[in-house]
């Protein structure tokens, strides 16, 4: 069987393999000979799309990777960490596990959550908080039911018993999803600044370990199939889907937690994507060495695995670790303890080679550089084109839509909305409250905020794009996508510090789905500048789309945006609900008359065409500033943002916790259904306590942005322009189990 | 009171007992391992929750095969306090020092979320510090946490009056729709015969410390220290 793999390799055999052609011939120039299929088969994986990044890396070079706050810039270690003060790093980073997810939701989701979080504590930070971001297709379609009952359990069934809290999220439906969701998983972890572990390997003659799980069968080569198009015939690609253990990852934390307290490790590399293949090349490139990996020493869970089945392999919970000589028995008793596998599988060469050995058979020789992102790996700048539609949706006018007259009809129909009615049906699935860190369980705000324990501060993180704006306008609807993000953190209190990106595309060979790409790229490296908040890290993820008969029909582009921020006081988190019967309610911001791209538009009238909503990144901004300084100051008692659903569902959204209501005045100046509804960006709610409204309202004509009384909270009881639009306790009904219903 | 919190494979509320336990109520605290044999001269030990060994089998079913354990039930036996919280709690049935069973929620899914609890009966350690007129907001999370018995068990179980907790809405009143997951009676918690050995599924520990805004959990560990 030796003698198979052994044999060169054809083009035709390349091609198999995801390769092209051209690509064969490159790997031929860089060994001077034909590679062999074992070989080819780890070229195959490193050059696939997801971890070569061939067709994003020249556009996600351009986006803004150094701020204020950053210790490790993205890149250079498994995440970016951000500065949080008091000698502690943030670790934090999303990534996505659509396609598993797409043919086998349970373990393609509980196997993403375990793979992010692998990337945070293989740093040696101890993974704080997660948050997760979710896009299905039609909710009354049969197979969206099963893909959300499958994914939300393998979320949640993995990291409850991984026991981090998820502490927020998004979940969204439209059709563009229907064959194609996107599940994207982030996670957050605190590191004392000085244990960092490096993820690079160094010091020849340095043993080299694999320690976790043994390896087996499952996920071989599931890089690759994260690589091509989702079509009919990917249940073919079932094995590509890789099986998840909680309970083998929750103490592969807890050693790797103790290991990060010794002085016995050189670096350290989970194995994600392309196993063995992937962690020995990537980490002897990063540190300039080579490795001589013997492949029988690794623990199988069956017998006869081949050379390329053991390096292809993406068995979950594993990692690669660089021991300093000499201290292999620290590592050893750590891992004894935890009751886990720790084999020495080779040694740090200073050849900058990767020689792989099957008893005693040298069986691949690699450069490793020539494997890697970043180094021998191509890098392609693909054409684009903007598609007839961009302009198309840009002739929408307001006055080709007829008001409803019953808007009372409106405002339940968008409370029931899957896209806006709470999501309680998912996160009571997810324990939220293991760690005792979770600081919104009882006080609901903008973004999940977490407790830093002994320390005056908090952290707040969320995960926001609204991919209808994107699909919109790419550039703009993405500077949105940061924009609200950076909005909730400041709602919540803090101050945004950083963002990492999931950033969910079609194929990247078609030029109009490319343009969507570019245009994402050039919008959030726009408003991350704005916002001091550089990109850390983060993944994408191409070939998102539906193939029926040939034709490509690419998901909503969909970058989304994990941000956290700091705040510095944590008796300053600011809170959403209203507080009290009384208190004036203000809104900060632009009110435009405005429905494009509204789900009130796109949901209600079934208009699809329609540009972005109105956007300022300028007003944006200092409206944020005037949030943060009205929380420095006391001056209110409760702050949210108004997106999806429009004004009115960020009232009754304020509304619920208390059982509270409002009773406002709609602006003159615009349509009354574009004021309850439009989505027009830029604008934050705050409520104003009796004894500091004078203070308040001198602060607002010291500032430049645009506020309007809108009224004051009722008792219950919701009225808009003097017209009752119920009780609290009515539309919390509506809006509570709107998803539960739907589902069934 | 020295305290004894267990880590086993897979517990995960473990550091959190201990947070509460060291720094909120100012306790000394003995880790314990699931491979030791002693108890380390603790008075109360704790179980607590998360996913003992992977929770492969059945819940708690491992755990109680663990070295630890034979000494916890010895402590029990003997007279010592012990208290399981979720997984603890599904250990001790599995174990025998409590009677009954948890089995999966009637919702067939896991729940996390806040409930209300009422105080069953006031005659032991764990309750009576405990307002019992009030409904104490407490966190749930767990995917197996229907307690069962049979009828014979349950006649004892109430004869003895060994009900720590019951389910109830906000205003205390232990209905059937305040009852998450279909436990028998709406039953969250028990203690054992000779009222030593506690275990309920809902988490104190997640209710203690102000930061969080909800402190009616620290009363629970207020009274063990007033009554054990």
């Amino acid at each position: 069987m030796e003698s198979t793999t052994q044999q060169l390799a054809t083009v035709e055999q390349a091609v198999e393999l995801g390769l092209r052609a051209d690509e064969f011939e490159m790997i031929k120039e860089i060994l001077g000979r034909t590679p062999n299929f074992t070989e080819t088969a780890v070229y195959s994986v490193m050059w696939s799309e997801h971890c070569s990044y061939k067709n994003s890396i020249y556009w996600l070079k351009q986006l803004p990777k150094d701020g204020p706050h950053m210790l490790v810039k993205a890149g250079e270690e498994n995440a970016g960490l951000v500065d949080i003060g008091d000698g502690l790093g943030c670790a934090f980073k999303i990534e996505s596990h659509n396609h598993p997810s797409a043919l086998e939701p349970y373990q393609g989701a509980a196997t993403g959550v375990g793979g992010i979080n692998r990337d945070i504590f293989t740093m040696g930070a101890r993974p704080i908080a997660q948050l997760n971001s979710l896009r299905f297709g039609n909710i009354d379609r049969d197979r969206t039911k099963w893909l959300v009952n499958g994914v939300v359990k393998g979320i949640g069934d993995y990291g409850n018993a991984f026991g981090i809290p998820i502490v927020g999220g998004e979940v969204f439906f439209d059709d563009s999803y229907n064959t194609n969701p996107l599940v994207n998983a982030f996670s957050a972890g605190i590191v004392d600044a000085k244990k960092i572990i490096s993820a690079k390997a160094k010091g020849p003659g340095n043993p080299v370990f694999i320690v976790g799980s043994a390896t087996g069968k499952d996920g071989i080569a599931g890089a690759a199939f994260a690589s091509k198009d989702i079509t009919e015939e990917s249940a073919q690609d079932l094995p590509s889907v890789q099986v998840g253990d909680p309970f083998m990852e929750k103490l592969l934390l807890e050693a790797t937690m103790e290991l990060a307290e010794t002085d016995a490790i050189v670096g350290m590399q989970d194995m994600g994507a392309a196993g063995i293949t992937c962690s020995t090349c990537e980490m002897s490139a990063g540190g300039g060495v080579g490795m001589e990996i013997q492949l029988d020493k690794v623990p199988t869970r069956q017998e006869n695995m081949l050379p390329y089945e053991i390096l292809l392999s993406e068995s979950q919970e594993r990692m690669l670790v660089v021991v300093q000589k000499g201290k292999e028995q620290i590592v050893k008793d750590i891992f004894d303890k935890w009751d886990l596998h720790a084999e020495e599988i080779g040694v740090v060469t200073d050849t900058q080679r990767i020689r792989y050995y099957m008893n005693g058979e040298l069986v691949g020789d690699v450069p490793a550089e020539s494997l890697v992102l970043g180094g021998g790996a191509p890098q392609y700048q693909r054409e684009y084109k903007e598609p007839a539609y961009y302009q198309e949706f840009k002739k929408f006018s307001i006055d080709n839509v007829q008001e409803p007259e019953d808007l009372k009809a409106v405002a339940d129909f968008l409370l029931q909305h899957p896209n806006i009615a709470s999501k309680r049906w998912v996160y009571e699935q997810y324990d939220s409250m293991v760690g005792t860190k979770n600081m919104t369980t009882n006080r609901p705000a903008d973004a999940g905020v977490v407790n830093i324990k002994g320390t005056e501060k908090a952290l707040a993180m969320t995960v926001d794009c609204n991919s209808r704006y994107v699909n919109a306008d790419p550039e703009i609807g993405t500077m949105i996508a940061v924009s609200e993000a950076a909005r909730n953190i400041v709602c919540a209190g803090g101050v945004p510090s950083a963002i990492t990106n999931c950033l969910n595309f079609g194929n990247p060979y078609n030029p109009e789905s490319y343009w969507q790409f570019v245009g994402a790229i050039k919008g959030m490296s726009a408003a991350c500048i704005k916002f001091q908040t550089p990109v850390t890290g983060g993944n994408v993820s191409f070939y998102n789309q539906t193939v029926t008969n040939g034709v490509e029909v690419p998901v909503f582009p969909t970058p989304t945006i994990g941000m956290i921020g700091v705040v510095e006081d944590k008796n300053k988190i600011m809170t959403l609900d209203f507080k009290q019967k009384g208190d004036l309610i203000f809104l900060l911001g632009e009110c435009t008359n405005d429905i494009a791209s509204s789900e009130y538009l796109y949901s209600y009238h079934g208009i699809k065409a329609s540009p972005a909503p109105y956007f300022d990144l300028e007003k944006e901004f200092a409206t944020q500033e005037v949030v943060k300084d009205l929380i420095q100051k006391d001056l209110i008692n409760a702050a949210h943002d108004v997106s999806d659903g429009g004004l009115y569902t960020s009232l009754v959204e304020m509304s619920m916790p208390r059982g509270l209501g409002f009773d406002v005045e709609a602006d003159g100046e615009v349509r009354l259904d574009a004021f309850l509804f439009g989505e027009g960006q830029g604008r934050v709610v705050v409520t104003v306590s009796e004894d500091a409204e004078d203070e308040f309202i001198e602060y607002l004509a010291t500032i430049d942005v645009a506020s309007t009384l809108l009224g004051h909270v009722t008792k219950g009881k919701l009225v808009v322009d003097g017209e009752h639009f119920g009780f609290i306790h009515e539309a919390k009904e509506l809006f509570d189990n709107a998803l539960e219903k739907r589902l069934k | 009171m020295k305290f004894g919190v267990v880590t086993f494979p897979g517990s995960n509320c473990d550091a959190d007992m201990i947070y509460v336990l060291e720094t909120i109520m100012g306790q000394e605290v003995e880790p314990l391992w699931h491979k030791d044999h002693d108890l380390k001269g603790c008075d109360l030990i704790v179980l607590p929750g998360g996913f003992s060994y992977g929770d492969y089998l059945r819940s708690g079913a491992i755990a109680k095969l663990s070295p630890i354990m034979e000494e916890v039930i010895k402590h029990a036996n003997n007279g010592g306090y012990v208290m399981g919280i979720c997984n603890g709690f599904q250990i001790l049935t599995e174990s025998g020092l409590l009677d009954g069973a948890l089995l999966h929620n009637n919702t067939q899914k896991f729940i996390s979320k806040n409930v209300h609890l009422k105080v069953g009966s006031s005659n032991t350690a764990l309750t009576k510090g405990l307002d019992s007129n009030k409904a104490h907001k407490i966190p749930i999370a767990h995917g197996e946490g229907r307690f069962y018995a049979g009828e014979d068990t349950m006649k004892k179980i109430l004869d003895n009056d060994q009900v720590l907790f019951y389910y109830a809405d906000e205003e205390g009143a232990v209905t059937d729709a305040a009852n998450p997951n279909g436990s028998l009676l709406n039953i969250a918690g028990i203690c054992n015969e000779k009222r030593n050995v506690f275990g309920m599924m809902p988490h104190p520990e997640r209710a203690a410390d102000s930061e969080l805004n909800n402190i009616d959990g620290k009363a629970f560990f207020e009274s063990l220290l007033k009554f054990c």
